[in-house]
């Protein structure tokens, strides 16, 4: 057991736990955050996507106690937030959504990558989503979302 | 009034980005325990004994003298065993549940089960054929004599549904009940199968639908199994259990698209096939579940798009001692579409043809005999499609230019799918009954039918507000709960749209004649459209009401010296009668579309003695955004007149030209004939070393 001491979705949680459990465990059962998913358990799905310290990390590959001290911002915290609301438009334009259990990590990771890169070529989308799978769309829908919500935002990135 | 096809915002939209639709796994119950499968380590013999560690407090096993009722899943052909009695007939056969509050301990425990087995002999070959299916068409083999023979023989692997969220269910009990709350295409199989496995009445089984993160045949038939063991704990321990598969577990044990052998024989006069001779087999894996019926499928789609007067054709499923196979989006389909495509291509090459022009004359036109003498009925658009694509793609100069340079290609396939159930299945098994209820303002969609992508809360809604010329607010359309909805069939078959939309969009003009009333219901059944007689034993007549056709032209390069395909980029025109929604059928084109290409050039999955040699998503490579190329589409109205606005079927239709195309385009790349999917770089070299050009 160890004390471990973050911020979540904006609020400091101090939790007394074993430390090498996953974050994405965490979330879901400690938290009630069910927005992250689990869909392989092994980091290559990233259906369980969350931002720690504004990087996309896979929570399912995260333990405890790497995230001491860290900020982590799940789908729940982001969905407060207007990037969020301009790239949830953007997926609904665009047909980005059709089963939904990897859209909350695929916003996660536009997030992640626009954050970084504003104004992403077709080249770099596909870069920044490729740790993210999707069986419904074939991703194309997805590539058009991420197109869309950086020209619609514009000045928010 | 608006044009249907104009899309609108899905109504889930919301509550799937923000994290907030609920899954199976997000749902968490007052005292709620877990339950993990004890497997067979073996993949054929008997069990003699099995010995279980001493269980702590509040910790159970459940097995087949648990089961109150039938211990078969009630599939349709019954021959699984909810849990086995003793015999063991493929590699991680679910044996018992042990159940409990602690996943940890549960792992534990699980280990110290000892099992002693009478080891048998397994069977891997195809040789023990347990269905046999023959027809003939025209005079049959008679009619092949004198004729020029050109034969050759395909193959198709396994491919995984790998559907993003894993197989899963809630059980509890409620009073008399037991109700299970899944992921799940078809609440009614569920709760059918429950009913059986229980010995209970109707009344006291309940399946309720969680939101489903992908399915695509994958739950079909197999949550029945695991829906059955899973009430029959309920009703032993009478407490909330959860069990849901990780990763690996669902990847090793649940069904997979049949692996296929296709030995076509075509027999030719004047550059034109006459009588073509088939023999196909598929491997049912352990149990035959719904193998017949995806045989039938691929039997009946032996000539492609094509007009052939004379077959003679036969297939068989073998049961082998492996990890049974089941439904898979195409069902059958893609694994003929695969051979018969390539077998066209081939034959013209053989015969020095083109063969485009092959093909287009050997396409199928409106009143044309189907293979089983049913008749298309409907236009058949082929023709203006396949100018479309080549006109978009620029086909023909490609075509012309690769076949002088080297590792690039491009392909082409035609292709059909034959929309619901076969035959008379609607009629004679599934019966669909719909019902819509007026309550003051609000109109309700009380049906099966399960949104798991492809978007049917939205298009249903659409439809029914589009009839009622009222707010699509205004119509409300529930997850289906069997407590609530009639049955009005399984969400398969690409019927959901063009059969339960037909019987729904009757239903709502009837509404509407009485929309001055404050509330009612009306409640409608299916009826088959007069022409359809189909004779399942002999395979004679309209197999299907109506069929989608499809085009899919596929660009590829292949890197000359590793052998990896890139696609660069695919055209599809698709006739799906009317599309309810554009963007929902643009999504299900490019998505299916994605699953097809993967299954002929990316996806590998096999076994060695029984073992599924797969069992991650790391080893089991599905498309990543970095596989995907762009995807042009085009869809042709073809309005269908017993579907609702005139759709026919759409899920399927999209996976199944994908391998053929990919895969005459890397044949024209390496200038090699392809003979079996996945066409990986390891079977690239073997051709470029060895393969005819």
């Amino acid at each position: 057991m160890a004390k471990i001491k973050f911020k979540l979705n904006g609020e400091i949680k101090e939790l007394d736990t074993d430390p090498s459990r996953r974050l994405l465990d965490v979330l879901r059962d400690d938290f009630n955050l069910t927005g992250p998913k689990e869909g392989c358990g092994e980091g290559e799905c990233g259906a369980c996507a969350v931002l720690m310290n504004k990087e996309i990390v896979n929570s399912c590959s995260v333990p405890l106690a790497n995230v001491l001290n860290k900020e982590i911002i799940t789908i729940e915290g982001f969905s407060k937030t207007k990037r969020y609301q301009v790239i949830k438009d953007s997926f609904a334009k665009a047909g980005g959504v059709q089963c939904g259990f990897c859209t909350p990590g695929m916003i996660i990771a536009t997030e992640s990558l626009l954050n970084k890169n504003p104004h992403p070529n077709e080249f770099e989308i596909k870069i920044g989503l490729s740790g993210n799978l999707c069986r419904c769309t074939g991703y194309n829908l997805i590539i058009e979302a991420v197109k869309l919500a950086a020209e619609a935002g514009e000045g928010l990135w | 009034m608006k044009d249907i096809s104009i899309s609108i915002n899905k109504v889930d939209n919301e509550d799937k980005c923000s994290g907030k639709a609920k899954y199976v796994a997000d749902y968490k119950l007052e005292g709620m325990l877990y339950a993990f499968t004890v497997r067979s380590q073996i993949a054929k013999g008997e069990i003699l004994k099995i010995e279980y560690p001493e269980l702590p407090n509040g910790y159970y096993v459940v097995d087949y003298k648990d089961v109150p009722g039938k211990n078969i899943v009630k599939v349709i052909y019954e021959d699984m065993p909810v849990f086995t009695t003793g015999k063991i007939t493929y590699l991680y056969e679910p044996i018992s549940l042990i159940i409990g509050p602690e996943k940890q301990v549960l792992n534990d425990l699980l280990k110290q089960v000892k099992i002693t087995y009478k080891e048998e002999e397994p069977v891997f070959e195809w040789t023990d054929s347990v269905v046999h299916y023959h027809f003939d068409k025209g005079l049959g083999e008679k009619a092949f004599q004198g004729l020029e023979k050109v034969e050759y023989d395909y193959k198709t692997s396994y491919q995984e549904q790998a559907y993003i969220e894993t197989q899963g269910f809630i059980g509890y009990p409620e009073k008399d009940k037991v109700t299970l709350l899944g992921s799940i295409q078809c609440p009614y199989y569920v709760k059918n199968a429950v009913v059986q496995a229980l010995g209970e009445k109707e009344d006291n089984v309940r399946v309720i639908q969680a939101t489903v993160g992908g399915a695509f045949g994958g739950k079909e038939e197999y949550p029945s199994l695991i829906g059955c063991q899973l009430a029959v704990a309920v009703k032993k321990i009478k407490k909330p259990i959860q069990l849901i598969f990780e990763r690996e577990e669902d990847m090793l044990v649940t069904t997979k698209r049949h692996p296929s052998r296709v030995h076509f024989e075509g027999y030719v006069l004047d550059n034109k096939i006459h009588g073509l001779k088939a023999v196909v087999g598929i491997d049912g894996g352990a149990n035959i579940g719904l193998s017949g019926v995806v045989l039938s499928r691929a039997l009946i789609a032996c000539t492609g798009a094509y007009k052939i007067d004379n077959l003679d054709i036969s297939g068989d499923v073998f049961r082998t001692n492996t990890v049974p196979n089941g439904a898979f989006r195409g069902f059958g389909a893609p694994q003929m579409f695969f051979a018969v495509e390539m077998f066209f291509e081939h034959v013209a090459k053989k015969l020095g043809i083109d063969p485009l022009e092959f093909k287009l004359n050997h396409l199928a036109k409106q009143n044309d005999f189907t293979s089983t003498m049913g008749i298309f009925r409907d236009p058949v658009l082929m023709p203006e499609m396949i100018t479309k694509v080549i006109e978009t793609s620029d086909y023909l100069n490609k075509r012309k230019e690769y076949e002088k340079s080297e590792f690039k290609g491009v392909g082409m396939s035609l292709f059909f799918h034959g929309c619901g159930f076969t035959g008379s299945g609607e009629q004679n098994h599934i019966k669909a009954k719909v019902k819509l209820k007026k309550d003051k303002d609000k109109v309700y969609i009380l049906i099966a039918a399960v949104d798991m992508g492809q978007g049917v809360k939205t298009s249903f809604r659409k439809l029914v507000s589009h009839i009622l010329e009222i707010d699509i607010e205004r119509v409300i359309f529930d997850n289906p709960d069997t407590d609530f909805v009639p049955d009005s069939g399984p969400t398969v078959a690409s019927r959901t749209m063009m059969i339960v939309g037909g019987i729904v969009a009757r239903a709502a003009k009837e509404m509407k004649d009485r929309f001055d009333e404050e509330s009612f219901v009306v409640e409608k059944q299916y009826v088959q459209p007069e022409y359809i007689k189909y004779d399942e034993a002999t395979f004679k007549g309209d197999a299907y009401p109506a069929y989608s056709w499809g085009v899919n032209v596929v660009e590829v390069e292949v890197d000359k010296d590793t052998y990896q395909v890139s696609i660069k980029k695919t055209w599809s025109v698709y006739d799906i009668g009317k599309a309810i929604d554009e963007r929902i059928v643009m999504g299900q084109a490019d998505g299916g579309l994605a699953q097809g290409l993967a299954y002929g050039y990316l996806e590998v999955m096999e076994h060695k003695q029984g073992k599924i040699m797969q069992k991650n998503m790391t080893d089991y490579i599905i498309p990543t955004a970095m596989d995907m190329c762009p995807m042009e589409t085009y869809l042709f109205d073809n309005p269908y007149a017993f579907g609702p606005y005139g759709a026919k079927g759409v899920g399927e239709l999209s996976l199944i030209g994908g391998a053929p195309a990919v895969a005459m385009a890397i044949e024209q790349a390496i200038k090699r004939r392809v003979f079996k999917i996945p066409v990986t770089p390891e079977y690239i070299m073997e051709l470029i070393n060895n393969g005819e050009n």
